[in-house]
């Protein structure tokens, strides 16, 4: 590590740390992955990684949780979007390759993939 | 697998890693490992919580779900159900005494629902040895600002705005002391930490010197460069492990990162500090005491004519600062002094920690803001009494502070009020008496403790705490005359107006305070040789109450002297002969059938 020779160097350097202990601080976006059994065994793993990569190569401010099995087992992998107050929307048999246009769709233009919604559950 | 650099989903920080679980760390790392998740969540070894009584404990963030008393052998079940799975393990979530309900997350458990967290804003939440998570968290930002933007002159300012006052004990305005120190002549000039906590059962010093030690480092900083010293010392017990080694650390890689050396930040400010390891002592931590010892000589007060702000360390002018004072001016920078002064009441600001120990459920330490009362405190934070026992007095302010009887208990604490109470705040350290508690054996307790730890220099301390603490033992024998109160409070107060330092000017508190609120129980022993609480074994007598034993036989067979004898489903008795007055039998019964009188 060189030494850090100004102010500015100092908050670039929280700025690219900040990143690291997102998952300590407050956000109003999370992100819920079903990983019952069930979710599992569809492939909400690797669901879970693409939305992860996905996150960080956008820099975007969300958390990322898993809960266990909601009970529509035919439609995991489930993932549950809650912004603030919002209603929770549930995506159902999301595919790591569906992630990036949910991502882009729902948390940057705030439009809803309206298509792969499978339920809606008030905040 | 999706590499991934950098992103966590989740991060779980394990606390109380001192002796209590040194195989949680490997055990979840390894766990973690074999599940695949590595990369994905990160174990982090974060300091202290402060929740002692519920250790070891951990947080699953961002899920803030917080398991308590957690063994290696429960990590499997933890990191399949709930890094896995996303499940709660509810066997492992903390159960509130009262109510015996399980809250499972951390920001609803009223032990953390009630604190105001300024000091221990980082502690449990960071990884204290690595400076890039307290970057992270917005670490040394106030000491960048405190250098570029800001004159000493201003520094001063706006800590002696904010009203804070040192947390070491004394409570003097720490910008007066800045400014004492500022304007001292010489061109070489020393700021000092005080990391020396030599109360018993008090450690919250220790706590943040090991979980949040940057937060240290960056308030000295700042302090060195408002006072105009280049050199600084961190003055720590060796006996503490591990706070000695996140200090170092924390040195080092401040050192490493530009932090710390010359030009720091291109301010054009040089400033390195070194680490000072002493013998721990109840002594060490008074301030000319301590600057001996950073010279290297034996730590002894001297009188204080001349303040150590002109002439300390090696007659130069020096400041020494608590830890937790210095920790509290990085967040006064930033967040101004009108923030900071706006918490707590009229003559003490901000908040203070409180470390709770004695007779009280939730063991551990608490933040909360100054004027807190102490029903809130004991009642509230720190759960109450343990068995539904009642509340006799608390002890603050350590060894040399007094007690406050429950009468008081409504009473808002901060520096005057307590004080004017015969108790002090001291560095905060609460020790919470049931009614089983003996006021003169707590009194022999501490004084027993200070005769130790009295220096021995001034006459009144050293011989004067030993013939009080000969008079307390008799009476707690049963030898005790009325005469022997009023020399007790005549000792005390020559003790208190003769002797050099702090320590002996507060040493007879235990003693005057106790007799200020439970002279009774003093006349108790001395008048009818009995010991009210059933504490001083000369003065009491075990018995089994016939209509409560129902003979389970269950002291019988406790009974180290083989003392209690009977028949099954018969009451017992005890020989008193053979009983040694160990009080087993009372612990254990389930009937409270053992009397003492």
């Amino acid at each position: 590590m060189p030494k850090l020779k100004s102010l500015d160097e100092l908050q670039k350097l929280r700025q690219r740390l900040h990143k690291n202990i997102k998952a300590r601080a407050e956000t109003s976006t999370t992100i819920t992955v079903g990983m019952g059994t069930c979710g599992i065994a569809a492939g909400a793993r690797e669901t879970m990684h693409a939305i992860l990569a996905e996150l960080d190569a956008r820099s975007i401010d969300a958390h990322v949780t898993t809960v266990g099995c909601i009970g529509m087992c035919s439609k995991e992998p489930l993932v549950d979007i809650q912004q603030g107050d919002e209603p929770r929307v549930t995506y159902g048999n999301v595919m790591p390759a569906m992630v990036p246009r949910i991502i882009e769709e729902h948390l940057i233009q705030g439009n809803v993939v309206e298509e792969w919604v499978v339920g809606r559950v008030a905040g | 697998m999706v590499e991934r650099n950098g992103r966590h989903r989740a991060d779980v920080l394990v606390s109380c890693l001192h002796d209590r679980a040194p195989d949680l760390m490997p055990a979840l790392e390894a766990e973690v490992k074999r599940h695949g998740l590595e990369g994905e969540v990160r174990v982090v070894e974060a300091g202290c919580r402060g929740f002692c009584s519920m250790g070891p404990v951990l947080l699953i963030q961002p899920d803030g779900i917080f398991y308590v008393g957690v063994q290696p052998a429960d990590v499997p079940e933890l990191v399949e159900e709930t890094l896995v799975k996303g499940r709660v393990v509810k066997r492992l979530t903390y159960r509130e005494p009262a109510t015996r309900r399980r809250i499972p997350y951390y920001k609803d458990i009223p032990f953390h629902a009630k604190q105001m967290r300024i000091v221990l804003r980082n502690c449990g939440l960071i990884n204290p040895q690595d400076i890039e998570e307290y970057i992270a968290v917005g670490g040394y930002q106030a000491m960048a600002k405190a250098l570029t933007a800001m004159t000493p002159e201003e520094v001063i300012e706006e800590i002696k705005k904010s009203g804070l006052r040192g947390r070491g004990g004394a409570g003097f305005s720490t910008g007066r002391k800045w400014e004492a120190g500022r304007k001292a002549e010489g061109e070489i000039k020393y700021v000092l930490v005080n990391g020396d906590e030599g109360d018993p059962n008090c450690f919250m010093d220790r706590a943040l010197m090991e979980a949040d030690s940057h937060s240290i480092l960056e308030g000295l900083i700042i302090g060195a460069y408002a006072v105009g010293a280049h050199q600084g010392f961190f003055y720590i017990p060796y006996e503490h492990t591990m706070a000695v080694r996140n200090v170092r650390t924390a040195i080092e890689q401040a050192q490493e990162y530009g932090l710390l050396g010359e030009d720091i930040l291109g301010s054009g400010f040089d400033f390195d500090v070194e680490l000072r390891l002493g013998a721990r002592s109840f002594v060490g931590g008074e301030s000319t005491a301590l600057m001996h010892a950073v010279e290297g000589k034996v730590s002894e007060p001297r009188p204080k004519h001349i303040h150590t702000t002109e002439k300390g360390v090696w007659d130069r002018p020096s400041c020494l600062n608590n830890v937790k004072t210095l920790n509290m001016v990085s967040e006064i920078i930033n967040r101004g002094a009108e923030w900071f002064a706006s918490i707590g009441t009229e003559t003490s600001k901000g908040t203070q920690v409180f470390s709770l120990a004695g007779k009280i459920n939730n063991v551990g330490l608490v933040e909360v803001p100054m004027g807190i009362t102490a029903r809130e405190l004991v009642f509230e934070m720190g759960g109450g009494v343990p068995k539904g026992r009642e509340f006799k007095a608390m002890q603050i302010g350590g060894p040399s502070g007094g007690c406050l009887p429950a009468s008081l208990l409504d009473m808002p604490m901060d520096y005057e009020t307590l004080a004017e109470a015969g108790s002090m705040m001291g560095t905060g350290g609460v020790i919470v008496w049931d009614d089983r508690t003996c006021v003169v054996d707590v009194a022999r307790y501490f004084l027993d403790f200070l005769r130790d730890e009295s220096c021995g220099k001034c006459t009144s301390c050293r011989e004067g705490i030993k013939r009080m603490l000969e008079i307390l033992t008799r009476i707690t024998e049963g030898q005790g005359e009325m005469a022997d109160l009023e020399t007790l409070e005549t000792l005390g107060r020559v003790v208190q107006s003769v002797s050099l330092c702090g320590l002996g000017k507060t040493a007879p508190n235990p003693v005057l305070s106790g007799l200020r609120y439970f002279r009774d129980e003093y006349v108790a022993h001395i008048v009818d040789h009995k010991c009210p609480a059933g504490v001083c074994k000369a003065l009491i007598e075990y018995y089994i109450i016939e209509d409560l034993c129902i003979g389970c036989g269950l002291c019988l067979r406790k009974c180290p002297q083989e003392a209690i004898s009977g028949e099954k489903k018969e009451p017992h008795v005890i020989d008193p002969a053979l009983c040694i007055k160990c009080g087993v039998c009372r612990d254990v019964c389930k009937f409270d059938a053992v009397g003492v009188r």
